[in-house]
């Protein structure tokens, strides 16, 4: 994600006082990795975007009387299941970061494997859910409560397929060596990515099939 | 106001009244602002061995010269508010008690108003439909129901000040009371399809007597009329 | 491309003996932001001139209607619908922030923060081919079956969220595609802006010395950002109903058309500040270059825009006052829509005070400026009168409203995008733009702009209905049909007007004198370079001194005093500062 073209810091220089008046915060500024403010903002976008959706499913549910029989059929068991598959992927993910900083090479892409064969997984379990449900014939026609679930739970999937691709691709460079040496940064956004996923579901889990 | 129509409603005055206080408050800062600005363009053009005067607005009482006006403007602001939201609330904070209800049905590409005819309950045999026309008595509250067959249209009647999007799905009241007779626009104003502009209707204020005798013409006459009407329109 | 050809040529080797690039990489797929800049210009430009034509069809349709447009044809109702849908669209999403964000934004903040590129070039590169795929999306729209979209700028569901009601079925769901994708091309355009911004600022450079346009180019991209979700959501809903037919919007499966509402003037509302604020940074720029003196109130002015830009998440509902949501909305949402006005007013009258005993010059980039801001004063004060729910019974969905719009968005898109071009054109190309031109173009535009928009104050105030095809179909509009005529004449002389500027840029390129460095005695950064830049843009980065207004700095040895100049420098004592 990092940009190799221009020295984050090019406008540094060479220390020296004089009148430049750079404050405390200004400097903090401007000695973050440009990569963080990047990822932030990507991440504040998404924010912006499920949480638009999140607010008209919650507004539309109360607004039209609960769906409360439409929302009976959803496969909560499955949903937990996936709940806990993913929360551990955080967890892994945020071991293979701290792996990173203990320098343990075959922990990071040991951890990092992890987290995407827990990707897949999730993914299996929601694949099967969704065939069931489409076998007992709901669809995302079937009514307004269906049809938030599926998008709602269709864009996430989306965005955890990205996530998987994502860490894939990592495990690969550490297996190989070629994570290094901007590793750190490299984890760390990932991570950060990750982490949202699975803050969305956090949300999505109770709201879709615990209601 | 000579550019806003002539206004035949009890409350159109009221929203008259809020956009005339507008007109002078904003009319005066408007003037005063661009005589400024043009004053200022004018007076301190480039000329030889005159230089600016390095003021930066940094200090309060430099400041003060832009935040004393913004203040004013804020104190204005505030008092429009008070000003405009009793008539709002007047308008469209539930109609007073009515003594004519008109069902209003909007759809590509015309109006039809539903009166409950002689036995007074709507959805019986008896009801009145009528294609574009909206007749009325004079001096009395007329109580309006909005439905939409299709998609968002907006009734706009300009001699009345009043204006309501019309939403499918929803069921959306309005009144108004008529202070002289006459035939007025109807418009619709919430763009519905390609033919919107065409969406013409009227309505038509009438005293007691002659409103009486028009629902009884018409309480007996099928909608023949009516039609005609779209069949003319229809080219 | 052959402005660039000669601009990369000048300065192009001399910084840097970095591999040569074939043309591809170098003009097309480039990742130098003022290359990317100037893709973003010429593509805003060229549908520009698709805009306005489509303005030129609309008015000339309401002047003459059942006559045939000359150099077109006739048009129809539904057609009529698609060009005012397309009007808005191109203007808001492919015409102003491509010019005022795109080019301005990618060309200025690493030149006026005294780096040397943008944070993430790749991406800015990548951003661009979005957008461009975007209006090319949008573009072809106009050649699919049932023609392109017809909703609107706004597309209201249900109209929108059914082909059946308006006969449009590829052209809305293209429109609901190349709209996303320039959400997407913005999204990754603002990262750089506040990366860049925040990041790459030369030493010296703190945020309260960077000029003004910086400011309002990353507010603009975090309003931006902050907002464009929910319609995002939106966007994929309506996508979702119109294809495989979920009723998110739709009543009779369960569905709200309201919900479109809300979710499209939650975004809506604070963008067009994404797009104002950029024509005012402009403004803000150019005013003290040519008044000498220095921008009056430059933290109240930054304070104020970042109050607008977070109130601006709160008036949205102005918009739908009479839309059948609960009345007792409409008093909250009047209160912060009047509330917006204050910051403005306080920007203002900032601006005003800028030129108080200033030396003004008014070369043409000071004459779009000023001309602007008088004009955008008519915008803001109009808006008063829509902000008040009770007036807005009356004037909501008239020519009123579009006057009001176009006296805030032509003046702040328009007259500071053309003072921008003139101003910035030197550093950009390199060459000099003629004067005489410009002053031509700037008196068309501005008595013609206002001649088109006043008359059209003057309809709305007696009734006449927005996005109407003929207004001649009510009796009650016939006596207003004269200022219609007067509009449309006003508006194709205003097109017209146009072709000093297209000539002017044009033949300048080849022809204009050399451009020096700081031809306007400015004190930005981006002025103590070669015009045009260098890739790099500075020959060793700049170390800065100064906040970006120091003009007529008392016992200072010039009028001018660039940032990168210490106080020694600028010929004041050492005590001095």
């Amino acid at each position: 994600m990092g940009s190799s073209e221009v020295s984050a810091n090019a406008g540094a220089g060479t220390a020296s006082a004089g009148d430049l008046q750079s404050t405390g915060s200004d400097r903090l500024l401007r000695e973050l990795p440009i990569g963080k403010i990047g990822i932030w903002w990507f991440l504040a976008s998404e924010i912006m975007i499920f949480g638009g959706l999140i607010t008209c499913y919650v507004l539309m549910r109360i607004a039209h009387g609960g769906w409360e029989a439409e929302a009976a059929h959803v496969k909560w068991r499955l949903g937990a299941a996936n709940t806990l598959v993913l929360v551990t992927s955080s967890l892994t993910m945020i071991l293979a970061h701290y792996s990173v900083e203990r320098d343990d090479r075959g922990a990071v892409s040991r951890y990092l494997g992890i987290t995407v064969i827990l990707g897949l997984v999730f993914l299996g379990i929601k694949t099967f859910e969704y065939w069931s449900d489409l076998r007992e014939g709901f669809t995302p026609l079937s009514g307004m409560f269906w049809s938030f679930y599926y998008m709602m739970t269709g864009l996430h999937a989306i965005h955890v397929t990205a996530g998987i691709v994502i860490n894939a691709v990592l495990f690969v460079m550490a297996r190989r060596g070629t994570l290094w040496p901007r590793v750190q940064q490299r984890v760390e956004f990932a991570g950060l990515y990750w982490h949202f996923v699975d803050v969305v579901w956090i949300f999505l889990f109770p709201l879709l099939y615990l209601s | 106001m000579r550019w806003l129509p002539q206004n035949v409603s009890t409350f159109g005055g009221d929203i008259d009244w809020v956009f005339r206080l507008i007109l002078y408050i904003v009319g005066v800062w408007f003037i005063l602002a661009e005589g400024t600005l043009l004053y200022f363009v004018l007076r301190y053009r480039r000329k030889s061995g005159r230089s600016a005067l390095f003021n930066d607005g940094e200090t309060w009482r430099e400041l003060a010269w832009v935040f004393i006006p913004a203040l004013i403007v804020l104190v204005l602001d505030l008092g429009i508010d008070a000003a405009g939201g009793s008539v709002w609330d007047k308008i469209k904070g539930g109609p007073p008690p009515a003594t004519v209800e008109v069902q209003v049905k909007a759809k590509q590409f015309n109006w039809e108003f539903t009166y409950a005819g002689p036995d007074g309950k709507f959805g019986t045999a008896d009801d009145i439909t009528s294609e574009n026309e909206l007749h009325v008595p004079i001096n009395q509250v007329v109580r309006l129901t909005l439905t939409s067959a299709d998609v968002i249209h907006s009734f706009f009647a300009p001699n009345l000040r009043l204006k309501q999007d019309i939403v499918p799905g929803r069921t959306i009241p309005a009144w108004f009371e008529a202070t002289a007779t006459g035939s007025y626009p109807i418009a619709c104003t919430e763009l519905c399809g390609f033919g919107h502009y065409s969406m013409a209707g009227t309505l038509v204020v009438q005293s007691p007597q002659d409103y009486a005798r028009w629902l009884k013409e018409h309480s007996t006459q099928s909608t023949a009329s009516a039609d005609t009407d779209r069949a003319r329109r229809a080219n | 491309m052959a402005e660039q050809v000669h601009a990369q040529g000048i300065a192009g080797s001399q910084i840097e003996s970095h591999h040569e690039l074939g043309f591809l990489r170098r003009y097309i797929f480039s990742v130098d932001h003022k290359t990317i800049a100037k893709q973003y210009l010429s593509l805003s430009l060229f549908m520009a001139i698709v805009g306005g034509f489509t303005a030129y069809l609309i008015r000339w349709q309401l002047a003459w209607p059942e006559t045939s447009v000359a150099g077109w044809g006739y048009v129809e109702p539904d057609g009529y619908n698609a060009i005012v849908t397309m009007h808005g669209t191109i203007m808001v999403f492919f015409v102003a922030m491509p010019m005022l964000l795109g080019a301005f934004g990618n060309f200025l903040i690493p030149l006026m923060v005294g780096a040397g590129d943008m944070a993430f070039p790749r991406l800015n590169a990548f951003s661009f081919w979005t957008l461009f795929t975007a209006s090319m999306v949008l573009l072809a729209s106009f050649f699919v079956p049932g023609g392109p979209a017809a909703a609107g700028w706004t597309s209201y569901a249900p109209l929108s969220d059914n082909p059946l009601y308006t006969g449009v079925n590829w052209g809305i769901n293209l429109w609901i595609i190349a709209v996303a994708l320039e959400f997407a091309s913005f999204l990754m355009g603002g990262v750089n802006f506040l990366t860049t911004a925040l990041n790459m600022r030369a030493r010296g450079m703190t945020l309260w010395r960077m000029p003004l346009m910086v400011w309002m180019e990353i507010i603009a991209a975090v309003v931006f950002l902050l907002s464009v979700g929910p319609l995002v959501a939106g966007a994929v809903m309506l996508l979702l109903d119109r294809t495989i037919g979920t009723g998110f919007f739709a009543p009779d499966r369960g569905g709200d058309p309201l919900l479109w509402q809300h979710l499209f003037w939650f975004f809506g509302h604070p963008e067009v500040y994404v797009v104002a604020l950029p024509g005012f940074g402009v403004m803000m720029e150019v005013m003290p270059v040519f008044s000498r003196k220095p921008i009056f109130g430059y933290r109240t002015i930054v304070t104020s825009v970042i109050a607008a830009g977070l109130l601006s998440f709160i008036v949205w509902a102005h918009h739908m006052f009479v839309s059948g949501m609960d009345p007792r909305l409409a008093t909250p949402f009047s209160i912060t829509t009047i509330l917006i006005s204050v910051p403005f007013a306080i920007m203002v009258f900032a601006m005003i005070a800028t030129l108080w005993r200033g030396s003004i010059s008014l070369k043409t980039p000071m004459l779009f400026a000023l001309g602007g801001l008088a004009s955008f004063m008519l915008g803001g004060v109009t808006g008063i009168f829509l902000g008040s729910a009770a007036v807005d019974i009356y004037l909501h969905g008239t020519y009123f409203v579009v006057a009001h719009f176009h006296y805030t968005l032509f003046p702040t898109v328009f007259f500071g995008g053309f003072a921008g071009l003139y101003y910035w054109y030197p550093k950009m190309f390199g060459r000099m733009m003629n004067e005489t031109l410009g002053q031509i173009h700037f008196v068309l535009t501005f008595v013609c702009f206002n001649a088109v928009f006043i008359p059209l104050f003057l309809t709305g105030l007696a009734g006449n209905p927005r996005r109407i095809y003929e207004t001649t179909a009510y009796e009650f509009l016939k006596p207003v049909q004269p200022l219609h005529v007067i509009a449309t004449i006003a508006t194709i002389v205003l097109l017209l007007g146009q072709f000093p500027f297209i000539a002017n840029f044009v033949v300048s390129m080849f022809r204009g004198a050399r451009a020096p460095q700081n031809p306007w005695q400015a004190n930005t950064l981006e002025w103590q370079t070669d015009s045009p830049p260098p890739h790099g843009n500075f020959r060793t980065i700049p170390v800065v001194f100064r906040g970006p207004y120091d003009y007529t700095v008392p016992a200072a040895a010039q009028d001018w005093a660039p940032q990168s100049q210490s106080d020694r420098e600028i010929g004041l004592a050492a005590a001095g500062g």
